[in-house]
């Protein structure tokens, strides 16, 4: 059964102080099956971001649909109501960004915790969980009950990563999540990727360096400028392994 | 991004009514009205909030958004509207239409607010621990023990250090003022936190430990919040929704991330984009 069908998705800036209108991309369709793996590639500023900040509801869509077949049915992302979406981001839909928010004053581990913590796990359970994330992306031990505002950008990202990824999730949007990596982590993350992958969660991502993630990509879609409008090209590629 | 002429009009998507979310709202306002002379404080505002989410109300002076949570208290008479909230003993009530007594009830048992100014939420000549256990003298408890413990738990809860219990408030700096009146406000376990610019005042490392404590109470209670506030930076920290008044209408709703992110209206990317 499809997990996300995206059909004449189109999103424009309507900037009103310029009295413009920026269209960024337009007529974008694709299908995604649990464990699929689409990249999204295309030229800086062509509107990869966009397209996963739309599917999130981080932007406003402006023309087309998204239907996603949630655990409590079908759903277009589109279209739904802010609470609806609130639920499926706790839930379902996870996005990886490189820019933590770290909130002043709450410690890395704790942050890494809090989706578990909300959803009702206990909190030494949480905590362990959170442990065992940090390790696995190498953020040194010693820092764990630091804040991560003093944490360079690379110990940032890892907690960053760890946060998103810990909640089990259907649905992940990957917005750069290896810029300020070391070699060792993006390796580690393509790892644990991997992993959720054969759990069945599907992911979407934009890469800097899309040759590290793919050995895990089954699709992709191109953005290209086409007469003036972005239109997605999209490419079954062959499983690799 | 590709500037284009041949873009047809842009037309946002309309959204759907909740389907997943199988709760009822906790909180339902239409058409709040509050005329203050020739003023109109608040112009026909609805208002919808669904149990555990945290609300944010945005907008700069004058926008009306301390008179909306006035009338969500019940503090204030409207000059219309309807509001209903889904507590036992008043599901389908307009609560406006409450007399005093149901009204004052209402307020002790299920609501809690937080002022700006620690004074208007708090007594100044009694302790800390006596302000929280003034909410259970109002419910008629009258024993000692009890209501020492309630006062307990609730500053616990609001992260207030226990061995200051007895301190008057004017011991006391701004945020463990405010810490007494989130424990006052949340005494009785009401359903809807109101709060009202809780942390302008602050200094910004007060503010910071002060949001972290509202985040972590809504995580391990469930409480709904409606938080007002002119500083985005605090909305963008809590509210899961926002909405953004001007003059006392409502200019625009939606996930707290997408009205920062992309304003739709033109006052909100003013306001937006004015932040340094």
């Amino acid at each position: 059964m499809t997990l996300l069908d995206v059909k004449d998705y189109a999103k424009v800036f309507e900037i009103h102080h310029l009295g413009r209108r920026i269209g960024v991309f337009e007529n974008l369709s694709f299908e995604l099956y649990p464990g699929d793996f689409l990249l999204v590639t295309g030229p800086n500023g062509i509107g990869k971001s966009t397209l996963l900040r739309c599917l999130y509801r981080s932007y406003r869509p402006t023309a087309g649909a998204a239907h996603y077949q949630s655990h409590y049915g079908e759903i277009d992302l589109a279209r739904a109501a802010d609470v609806d979406i609130t639920l499926l981001r706790r839930e379902e839909i996870g996005f990886v960004t490189q820019f933590l928010r770290p909130r002043p004053r709450v410690s890395a581990l704790e942050l890494v915790a809090e989706p578990l913590l909300t959803r009702g796990w206990a909190w030494e359970e949480a905590i362990q969980e959170a442990s065992d994330w940090l390790e696995a992306f190498g953020l040194k031990t010693d820092i764990w009950h630091a804040y991560p505002t003093t944490f360079s950008g690379g110990e940032q990202q890892k907690v960053n990563l760890a946060r998103a990824l810990i909640s089990p999730r259907r649905l992940l949007l990957l917005d750069e999540p290896t810029a300020s990596l070391d070699a060792e982590t993006r390796a580690a993350l393509v790892e644990r990727l991997d992993r959720l992958k054969e759990q069945g969660v599907a992911m979407i991502g934009v890469f800097h360096q899309p040759e590290e993630v793919m050995v895990l990509v089954d699709k992709e879609i191109r953005l290209e400028p086409t007469n003036g409008c972005v239109r997605g090209i999209e490419k079954e590629l062959a499983v690799c392994g | 991004m590709q500037a284009t002429s041949r873009v047809n009009a842009v037309s946002t998507i309309s959204l759907d009514p909740p389907r997943l979310i199988t709760m009822q709202p906790l909180l339902r306002a239409r058409g709040l009205t509050k005329r203050y002379g020739r003023v109109t404080a608040v112009a026909d505002v609805d208002v919808e909030v669904y149990p555990g989410e945290l609300l944010g109300i945005v907008g700069e002076s004058g926008s009306g958004k301390s008179t909306l949570l006035r009338l969500l208290n019940l503090e204030e008479p409207p000059d219309g509207g309807e509001y209903y909230l889904d507590i036992p003993g008043y599901e389908g009530d307009n609560l406006f239409e409450l007399d005093r007594f149901h009204r004052r009830e209402v307020r002790i048992y299920h609501i809690g607010i937080v002022y700006q100014y620690p004074h208007l939420g708090l007594r100044m000549r009694y302790t800390s621990s006596g302000n929280v256990a003034e909410r259970l003298i109002m419910t008629g408890e009258r024993t000692f023990a009890a209501m020492r413990q309630t006062a307990r738990d609730s500053l616990a809860a609001s992260e207030f250090p226990l061995d200051r219990m007895d301190d008057l408030p004017f011991k006391l700096s701004g945020g463990m003022q405010q810490r007494v009146q989130l424990a006052k406000a949340i005494a009785l376990k009401p359903r809807l936190l109101l709060l009202d610019e809780p942390t302008s005042g602050l200094d910004v490392s007060v503010q910071a430990l002060v949001l972290d404590t509202l985040k972590r109470l809504q995580r391990e209670t469930g409480i709904t919040m409606v938080i007002v506030s002119h500083d985005l930076g605090v909305i963008r920290t809590l509210a899961d929704r926002v909405m953004v008044m001007r003059q006392g209408r409502l200019i625009e709703t939606g996930l707290a991330d997408q009205v920062l992110e992309d304003p739709q209206k033109a006052y909100t990317q003013q306001l937006v984009h004015a932040k340094l």
